[in-house]
């Protein structure tokens, strides 16, 4: 059995959430620059050249990529092998509560939905936990943004509407976004499982890296095809009309019961700020 | 068409300004989000005077991450604007003449954009690094208590803006969009 301590957690994970605060992900750097390549639009070319400068200014000045610094989101992977000496859960939670305080980041997080007093550090964290086999942690994070979250939904489809229905949910959930998720956008979707695993898979698949599809042909089509019917809506960056509306179509699926055809589609912002550490 | 424009705004400028232009201003602009917004159209519904004169105002809307030490702002980008919708006919009817922020905007703002002769611009909305850069003062002028939320002052130089609802009552949203759709 191998063991892992608190402290080595923490400082890891700590450290990754001040850089993707900071440093854009080299995926969505090369995205928004093919993006600047593809987009027809002036305005929207002015728009995706602001966005490169942005990153640059980001990491250079150690100011936040976007004033809205997120949701921490955790899917940690436990190999079965590995045991952990100390909590998880305070490793996580610290490590953003450390990160957000010490670098000037916003803190973003009300105590309750309805009394909504901000807990002032930025925590609690959502963190998902599933268990691999081997003696590894895998902890994948991501700091998400409200105004591209509020623009996301869930729909419980029936079986016989299909691979259309899915198709049209998907990207009139896209285009009832328009402006307010900050395109170019990258869609997460999830199929199948039940009504919170569905939910969970499309959040899953926007942490994915920008150009890299489902393994699966039939479902990496279907990003492909998806990404094309998006973009041909002409929203464009930031809604003015353009090419450029969608970075990538990321779709993850799971067995589903015979009655069912649950479907989840969550929207991530271009401030794509995702980090992957194993340890 | 890029255009470089002086704050405050006046008639004249405004009706320069269409749907589409990318405009860069220079000058002094407000930043205010919901709480002070409310606080501004509570005073007027009590026929108080306000803080601050709206005449040729332009509001820009935006809630920072903290500052550095030695840095003017934090990362600054524009928040959604239709959180202000309520607010912003009353305080356009009173002399606002501009207001910054990201996305769509009711017909109620739309109507009183084009009745008083105003505008609505979109920033970037992510590229709250850039645009810090871009405010090169701030100072609260009202509402202390409300922290992240006063009502502020600033001034900004090369601050890069896209029209969206112009005083003739064209919509970038809309037609941007028709324009590319296939
Ligand atoms: S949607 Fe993304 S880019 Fe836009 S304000 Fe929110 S976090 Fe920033």
């Amino acid at each position: 059995m191998r063991t892992i301590k608190e402290e080595e957690i923490l400082n890891a994970v700590k450290k990754v959430c001040i850089e993707a605060a900071f440093d854009l992900s080299k995926d969505v750097k090369e995205a928004l620059n093919n993006a600047l390549q593809a987009e027809e639009s002036e305005v929207g070319k002015s728009i995706l050249r602001e966005l490169i400068e942005n990153a640059e200014i980001a990491s250079r000045e150690r100011l936040a990529l976007c004033q809205d610094t997120g949701f921490a989101v955790f899917f940690v992977e436990i190999g079965e092998q590995m045991h952990i000496e100390g909590s998880l859960n305070k490793a996580l939670t610290e490590a953003v509560r450390q990160a957000y305080q010490e670098e000037f980041l916003r803190k973003s997080i009300v105590a309750d939905p309805l009394r909504r007093k901000n807990t002032g550090d930025n925590t609690p964290c959502i963190i998902h936990i599933s268990f691999v086999p081997g003696d590894k942690l895998t902890i994948m994070f991501s700091a998400k943004g409200g105004g591209s979250e509020n623009m996301s939904r869930v729909g419980m489809l029936k079986p016989a509407d299909g691979i259309d229905g899915v198709k049209n949910f998907i990207v009139e959930t896209a285009r009832l976004a328009g402006p307010n998720p900050c395109p170019p956008i990258i869609v997460g979707v999830g199929i199948g499982g039940t009504f919170e695993k569905a939910a969970q898979l499309a959040k899953r698949a926007i942490f994915r890296d920008v150009g890299k599809h489902n393994q699966d042909p039939f479902y990496a089509d279907m990003e492909k095809e998806l990404l094309v019917k998006i973009n041909n809506l002409g929203i464009g960056p930031q809604g003015l009309g353009g090419r450029m509306f969608a970075l990538a179509v990321n779709i993850d699926a799971f067995p589903c019961h015979i009655a069912s055809l649950p479907l989840a589609v969550n929207i991530q912002c271009h401030s794509s700020r995702h980090r992957v550490i194993t340890i | 068409m890029e255009k470089r424009i002086k704050a405050p705004l006046t008639d004249e400028i405004v009706l320069s300004l269409h749907a589409g232009d990318k405009v860069i201003i220079d000058g002094p602009v407000l930043a205010a989000r919901d709480a002070a917004h409310a606080k501004l159209v509570e005073l007027l519904d009590k026929k108080e005077n306000l803080p601050v004169d709206l005449q040729g105002q332009i509001i820009y809307y935006v809630g920072p991450t903290p500052a550095r030490p030695g840095y003017v702002i934090g990362s600054a980008g524009p928040t959604t604007s239709s959180r202000m919708d309520k607010f912003a006919p009353l305080l356009i009817e009173r002399g606002l003449k501009g207001m910054i922020g990201k996305g769509f905007r009711s017909q109620a703002v739309k109507d009183a954009i084009m009745k008083y002769k105003a505008v609505y611009f979109a920033a970037t909305g992510g590229a709250g690094a850039l645009i810090s850069k871009r405010i090169i003062k701030q100072e609260i002028i009202a509402y202390e208590e409300l922290g992240p939320e006063a009502l502020r002052l600033m001034v900004v130089e090369n601050f890069p803006v896209y029209v969206v609802n112009d005083a003739y009552g064209e919509d970038l949203y809309i037609q941007g969009q028709q324009k590319y759709a296939r």
